[in-house]
């Protein structure tokens, strides 16, 4: 009888504690994403209070605009290739660090340094290093015999200003991809290796037969948490190369349009397109790691 | 071979923030030289930044804003933490999940509803608005990885309180929040770092100079005409607020890593 009683006082405690954050998410989270939903069927702009209902206007517009199709495809190819190198050197860089070495303290450090440089600074700091006339970048290359003359990174050329935007977002967060895969190496029981050592296994076939196996769970959860960064980016592409439609993600353009041309309802029609696609690809994920983490576990025990 | 590898790998980490402080301490006159060590020391940049806007303020604000955020954060988070961690109760695991899906909202898609909102509680070019709103992608990751961090506490702690008669409150105020110190701070610093990079809704719910983040006021120094920025102020700016990020990371390192990939890579 008293044991029940404190159950249930502990429940309605438990309830209550968490009562803040649900109504703070309610109101942060919940409201706004309806709330933009909604706006998008309607006429609402940034200086005119008074909002029709226009149907599916606003959506008609977004998909019929090629604008919107371009960054799409922009967004596409920038989170294929950037999250593509960022898996490849951030399995290099952590194969590297779980060696023992002298200086792997300090290499661990640097690789620290621009995963804490805000998105921003890093963005000001390479746009000045892909300065076409004083930018370093251009002078290093131009001494390795590399180019003949200055190139122009951030405009004209849509592929070398897709490859700039590219390369600080490698820079960037490699080191995340790095951390991410190294703790999941490092979960890896040594014995593990000691036994393909016994079996004489080459290096190779270690990494290839157990490592990548055992680390897939944790690979496929970077990638993912990567991707939906790379989806939805918005800082780097805004500062480096501004209102450049070679380079404009989803992001650019639903904002853009939102506020610079202050057209709140077709703003928000983009900015819900953004939202399902996102969603979409989080549903296929969770079905797929589900598969995933059953064909995960089958390996471990062919081992 | 490795040690090429060391190298090659630490100077493209380091470089672009050598050269940002390189380029800080060139006057005009050689600022559009390239040159690979600084040939004198001139401070002018530094002290231009101050005076030409209100760089003081802008630091100011972001301070106000990011440690607002943490602190809000801890609060609502440990306590909501508690709940999920250490109490069964229908529906648990669907409200995580909830609590995870909103940490993989797109901003831009809440971008009009906030905006409305904000300006409707007359938040709108204050501090307020932001701390407000970096509760979106603060807020579920807390809750996340406090919750991890404490469901690896044994259960024998409360059980010995709660057979007292200690209520909920003392319970974890008194045996759970002393134990969670390196957990606490690794979430803190983790929440303290994203408000104070954040960029979109800064720039979105402020207006004027003086209402602005860093990151902001940075992504907006403009020279006299679009076509030449002031690179030499520009790369102070990153410099001055980079300078204490880095010194912090690097001391934190191990707890910031663990609070990375917690969950991540555990269940």
């Amino acid at each position: 009888m008293t044991k029940d009683h404190a159950l249930t006082e502990r429940h309605r405690t438990a309830y209550l504690f968490l009562l803040p954050s649900l109504i703070l998410l309610t109101l942060v989270a919940a409201w706004p994403l309806l709330r933009t939903i909604w706006l998008a069927f309607t006429d609402a702009t940034l200086s005119n209070p008074d909002i029709n209902w226009v149907g599916l206007e606003n959506f008609k517009g977004v998909l019929s605009d090629p604008d919107w199709w371009h960054s799409v495809r922009n967004t596409l190819t920038f989170t294929f290739i950037s999250v593509g190198l960022e898996t490849l050197l951030g399995l290099g860089i952590a194969l590297l660090l779980h060696r023992e070495f002298f200086g792997r303290g300090i290499l661990r450090a640097a690789v620290m340094v621009p995963w804490a440089i805000p998105t921003v600074v890093s963005a000001k700091m390479w746009s000045w290093m892909f300065n076409d006339n004083y930018g370093v970048i251009n002078n290093i290359l131009q001494k390795l015999g590399v180019i003949d003359g200055p190139l122009a990174w951030m405009a004209d050329n849509p592929a070398l200003s897709m490859a700039a935007v590219v390369i600080v977002d490698v820079w960037k967060t490699t080191p995340f991809m790095t951390l991410l895969i190294l703790a999941g190496i490092q979960s890896i029981p040594l014995q593990v290796y000691q036994s393909a050592a016994v079996d004489g296994a080459s290096g190779f076939r270690t990494f290839w037969k157990i490592t990548l196996p055992l680390i897939k769970p944790a690979l496929v959860v970077a990638v993912v948490f990567r991707c939906l960064d790379a989806l939805r980016i918005f800082d780097l592409i805004f500062i480096m190369t501004n209102n450049s439609n070679d380079t404009a993600t989803m992001s650019v353009y639903a904002r853009n349009n939102m506020i610079a041309f202050g057209d709140l309802g077709y703003g928000s029609a983009a900015s819900t397109l953004v939202f399902a696609f996102i969603a979409i690809f989080t549903v296929i994920y969770v079905q797929f790691s589900r598969l995933n983490l059953v064909g995960g576990s089958s390996e471990k025990v062919s081992l | 071979m490795l040690w090429l590898f060391v190298i090659v790998v630490s100077a493209f980490s380091l470089f672009p923030f050598y050269w940002a402080i390189v380029s800080s301490l060139k006057d005009p006159s050689t600022m559009f030289q390239v040159e690979y060590w600084p040939s004198a020391l001139e401070w002018s940049n530094y002290s231009s930044i101050f005076k030409e806007q209100p760089f003081g303020k802008n630091i100011w604000n972001s301070i106000l804003v990011a440690t607002s955020t943490v602190l809000l954060c801890l609060f609502v988070g440990v306590l909501a933490a508690y709940s999920l961690a250490r109490v069964e109760f229908r529906g648990r695991g669907l409200l995580l999940a909830l609590i995870l899906a909103v940490s993989m909202f797109p901003q831009v898609a809440v971008l009009s509803g906030m905006f409305e909102l904000v300006k409707s509680m007359g938040l709108y070019n204050s501090w307020g608005g932001l701390t407000l709103s970096y509760m979106i992608f603060t807020l579920p990751f807390t809750i996340w990885l406090l919750t991890t961090f404490m469901r690896q506490l044994p259960r024998e702690l409360e059980q010995a309180a709660i057979v007292d008669g200690a209520s909920s409150w003392t319970v974890l105020y008194r045996v759970f929040l002393p134990l969670m110190g390196p957990s606490l701070v690794t979430t803190g610093l983790l929440s303290f770092i994203a408000a104070w990079n954040e960029f979109l809704f800064a720039l979105t719910f402020t207006l004027t100079a003086d209402a602005r983040t860093v990151p902001v006021a940075i992504g907006l120094i403009s020279g006299a005409s679009s076509f030449e920025s002031p690179w030499g102020r520009i790369m102070a700016a990153s410099v001055i607020v980079t300078v204490p990020l880095v010194v912090l990371v690097l001391i934190f390192q191990k707890s910031i890593v663990s609070g990375l990939t917690a969950g991540a890579v555990k269940e």
